[in-house]
């Protein structure tokens, strides 16, 4: 049986998925011309379940079952996915069942992950549907020995036109499945579409407010065990000695593990306790006495120590990623320049979900995981390796993520749990503690960008953006040579996707290494140097006199961007007269094939500023949901400004000082503000949702604060209430 | 281990645990409710809340033994057993959650709050809501569900949960 997704817990019971299968591959829609069978596990069951395509599962009772091949932590890919097949299937999704993919190679890419959900599946899952609604028409033709032309699909039926005849999907569905695949299945033009960028409630939304959805940490099976770790506080201390006759003695625990925490680029040290209850294995964790070797850590591991480096970089020039014109020949020439450096802290995912996992090794060779992770197919292929088995023989289940962020998409607390279920042999819970997930990592990087800029004639007319700090690809993948130049974040902020024409301009690199564990985090570096990109040419405007808003428009030729950027003004009211002590600031930026622009109102209160409005534009091109649009950009405004304001990641002496939500703050309903959210319908590929309102957000404020208060904030984050 | 007799979602239920063991492992892992959530385990997310003799408490740090004997414990599969709660419906119809994991605290929170609170104000809602962390950032529509709860409880055409 396929994995169903836990929140659609009543298509479990009828276990009526497996059945004789016609297995065609989407990525090969022409290609597998003699379908494989699977067996049935109930022969005696009449009803045959037919897997017309990967993504949809027709029973000849006539249920339909799509898949989604994109794990949900929050982000909709639970009424995005379906509702792409269900447009051109011409299905309502009320009357579908939904599957949750499984890692399976049949449906390619699983990752959540990059605001790729909808973007990237808008083609294939479309033409999934089509394929499968072309193929049930040319079935009902025959049968009606009438012309595909005259026989169209509506709700899960074919009619045929100027009659009363039609068939069920069910009822056609044998004969439908053994046909060919169409290759170019014909899309729906926009215009006719039913679903897709319409306002539709999303249907797990119920399962959500009665405590029925399935998350990570809800998963039970039975003769389970529970784990809880015991990490390095340090990260990646060593293991000098263990003393767990304390922790043996707490009531529940069954025994103490010295093991491994395996994240991508090394290993670190770790111990796990074992219990017949997780509150039983966390007391004893608490009851360990571990001595740890920390080398150099204390010394080498600080935050301070690495952002000193980042500064002792921004004096030298880095690794040229982008150059337009001589920039350094012409900076030292300018007669009106600015030079400034621009700091964004390391940041905790922290979703409120910490994180978690159950493996269970089988005695019979095979393996079964539940693991709330946002990519399933990179998920199988760690556990196949950690587990030294084959991906055929391992289920992988994906329950809902209690939010992500990018976290869920680092294994290493799925690699440590393999590793605890391989030596344990029986199914092993294993939870986080808030305090691992905020004192272990991996975390978004801090990051320094060192600007110079001049301006002639009232116009910015030179920009330089050197970014400095830590490598993603460089540390979690050792993909960077070291004289490249970071390539996911120097096309950020190259002019090529800020669209800002400068007649001179330059984009550089340089790596300040970390043993600090990092990950993207919502928007990646995008977070990072939108900060000090969009302050900056804030500044730059103030030196040449010229209006923020017109600064920007004098750069940009693009009509999408313009488009963006006038639909900001009008939207907030940018040229509104503002009281005595209030300011506006804007700021647009692009990423994962989108274009935001936030615009922010301020107005001092005390020795600091109250955010009074928060209007933000987004140009995703073509959506699935508006609503869902507008949800994930209240979430990236909230977040966004959380990361601007309140407290980032630090490290003394080797170790977080943050340890919980006590220390590690976070936006709380009280501080939220009043917001405002505008979608460009500007008929565009789609672009990304999940993330790219983020970036504006935190510069918008800078600006804003500028604007009321004359004070340019350069370092994140900073105390909202005291700006000193 | 201990056996502690308890009434959750009205139902009499008995469990043998430690006595130190907080009510939210209880209701979750022995009682096999999960719909209370582990969010920090030291009252800051508000994951965790439920109601014990109808007031919003972070059953992360309410040890099994320290409940009276008589406690009436309430969680987010007690509040709309037969008819949804009017929070939940308006839930469904702002459309609030994301993710849905803070989910059962917020409205477990918001709940109590409007017992004593039926019409509560935008500065209500902030200072009684603070306790519940949302990541995903949904707080405008948590406002905006309350509101709207406040609203058909006191037309009549919404369930209380009772």
């Amino acid at each position: 049986m396929e994995h169903i997704n836990t929140s659609r817990r009543s298509f479990i019971k009828t276990g009526s998925l497996t059945g004789v299968g016609l297995m065609v591959g989407l990525n090969s829609f022409a290609k597998e011309k003699h379908p494989k069978k699977i067996s049935h596990t109930d022969p005696k069951s009449a009803v045959l379940d037919l897997e017309i395509n990967p993504f949809i599962i027709i029973s000849t009772d006539g249920s339909i079952a799509l898949i989604n091949p994109r794990p949900d932590m929050g982000q909709g890919s639970t009424q995005a996915a379906p509702s792409l097949i269900a447009e051109e299937l011409e299905v309502s999704l009320d009357k579908v069942k939904l599957i949750q993919s499984g890692g399976q190679e049949k449906y390619g890419s699983q990752q959540s992950g990059g605001s790729s959900t909808v973007r990237g599946l808008w083609t294939s899952l479309r033409k999934a549907g089509a394929a499968a609604k072309e193929m049930l028409i040319e079935t009902a033709a025959k049968r009606w020995n009438a012309s595909i032309v005259d026989c169209y699909a509506l709700d899960g039926k074919i009619y045929l036109k100027n009659s009363d005849k039609s068939f069920t999907f069910g009822e056609l569905v044998d004969d439908a499945s053994k046909l060919q695949v169409p290759k170019n299945p014909k899309l729906k033009d926009p215009k006719d579409f039913k679903i897709l960028g319409k306002y539709n409630k999303r249907l797990d939304v119920p399962e959500r407010v009665t405590g029925k959805a399935v998350y990570g940490i809800d998963i039970e099976v039975p003769n389970m065990v529970y784990a809880c770790m015991q990490h390095s506080p340090a990260i990646h201390g060593k293991i000098v000695s263990i003393d767990d006759s304390e922790a043996l003695k707490v009531k529940g625990v069954l025994q103490v593990i010295k093991t491994k925490r395996p994240m991508p680029h090394r290993a670190a040290d770790a111990v796990a306790v074992i219990a017949s209850n997780w509150w039983a294995a966390q007391k004893g964790r608490k009851a360990l006495k571990v001595t740890w070797d920390n080398g150099d850590l204390a010394k080498t591991m600080t935050t301070d120590n690495y952002f000193a480096a980042t500064y002792e970089a921004a004096k030298k020039e880095g690794i040229r990623y982008e150059e337009k014109g001589d920039f350094n020949a012409k900076f030292a020439n300018a007669k009106q320049k600015l030079e400034f450096n621009y700091e964004t802290p390391f940041l905790a995912h922290a979703p409120i979900e910490p994180e978690c996992a159950v493996v269970h090794v089988k005695d019979d060779g095979t393996a079964e995981v539940w693991a709330h992770v946002q990519g399933p197919d990179g998920g199988l292929s760690d556990v196949s390796r950690a587990l030294g088995i084959s991906k055929d023989k391992i289920k992988f289940n994906v329950p809902l993520l209690g939010g992500s962020f990018g976290r869920k998409a680092y294994h290493d607390y799925l690699n440590e749990n393999c590793l605890l279920a391989k030596e344990l042999k029986k199914p092993v819970k294993m939870m986080w503690t808030r305090e691992d997930d905020i004192t272990q990592g991996p975390y978004r990087p801090g990051m320094l960008s060192h600007m110079q800029g001049f301006v002639d004639k009232g116009k910015i007319t030179g920009f330089y953006h050197h970014a400095i700090g830590e490598s993603i690809v460089g540390q979690v993948f050792g993909g960077l040579a070291p004289d490249e130049s970071d390539p996911w974040l120097s096309g950020e902020i190259s002019t090529e996707n800020s669209k800002y024409e400068f007649p001179v301009s330059k984009v550089s690199w340089t790596n300040v290494k970390t043993e600090i564990p990092i990950v993207w985090w919502r928007s990646v570096y995008a977070s990072n140097m939108g900060w000090g990109q969009e302050c900056f040419i804030d500044e730059l405007a103030q030196l040449a006199g010229k209006d923020p808003l017109q600064a920007r428009l004098d750069l940009v030729k693009d009509a999408r961007y313009r488009k963006v950027l006038e639909t900001i003004a009008e939207k907030a009211n940018w040229k509104e007269k503002l009281v005595a002590g209030q300011g506006k600031g804007i700021a647009v930026f692009a990423s994962f094939g989108s274009i935001s622009a936030c615009c922010i109102t301020v107005t001092k209160d005390g020795a600091g500023v109250k955010i009074d409005k928060v209007v933000s534009v987004l140009d995703c091109g073509y959506y699935v949901n508006p609503d869902n649009v507008k949800a994930q950009t209240e979430g990236n405004i909230v977040m966004g400004i959380t990361a601007a304001i309140k407290g980032g990641i630090t490290f003394t002496n080797g170790v977080c000082d943050q340890t919980n939500f006590h220390q590690y703050n976070v936006m709380r309903l009280s501080e939220a503000p009043k917001m405002e959210i505008h979608i460009i319908d500007s008929g565009e590929n789609p672009g990304g949702v999940g993330e790219p309102s983020l970036p504006p957000i935190a510069p918008a404020l800078g600006n804003a604060i500028f604007a009321a208060t004359g004070k340019r904030i350069r370092k994140l984050p900073f105390d909202i209430a005291n700006l000193g | 281990m201990a056996i502690f007799n308890l009434t959750v979602n009205g139902k009499k239920t008995k469990v043998d645990v430690e006595p130190d063991m907080p009510l939210l492992w209880v209701v979750r892992d022995f009682v096999g409710l999960k719909g209370t959530k582990f969010g920090c385990g030291i009252a800051q997310c508000g994951a965790c809340t439920v109601h014990v003799n109808g007031e919003a408490t972070r059953s992360c740090q309410i040890p099994v033994s320290s409940l009276a004997k008589n406690a009436k414990i309430t969680t987010i599969e007690g509040i709309g057993e037969t008819q949804l709660h009017a929070v939940q419906q308006a839930w469904i119809e702002e459309q609030v959650p994301q993710c849905g994991y803070c989910q059962s605290g917020q409205i477990m929170s918001a709940v109590a709050l409007l017992k004593t609170t039926p019409n509560p104000t935008d500065a209500d809602i902030d200072t009684y809501m603070s306790g519940n962390l949302c990541r995903c950032g949904t707080y405008d529509r948590i406002r905006k569900g309350i509101h709207r709860a406040a609203e058909s409880l006191k037309a009549g055409n919404a369930g209380t949960g009772k």
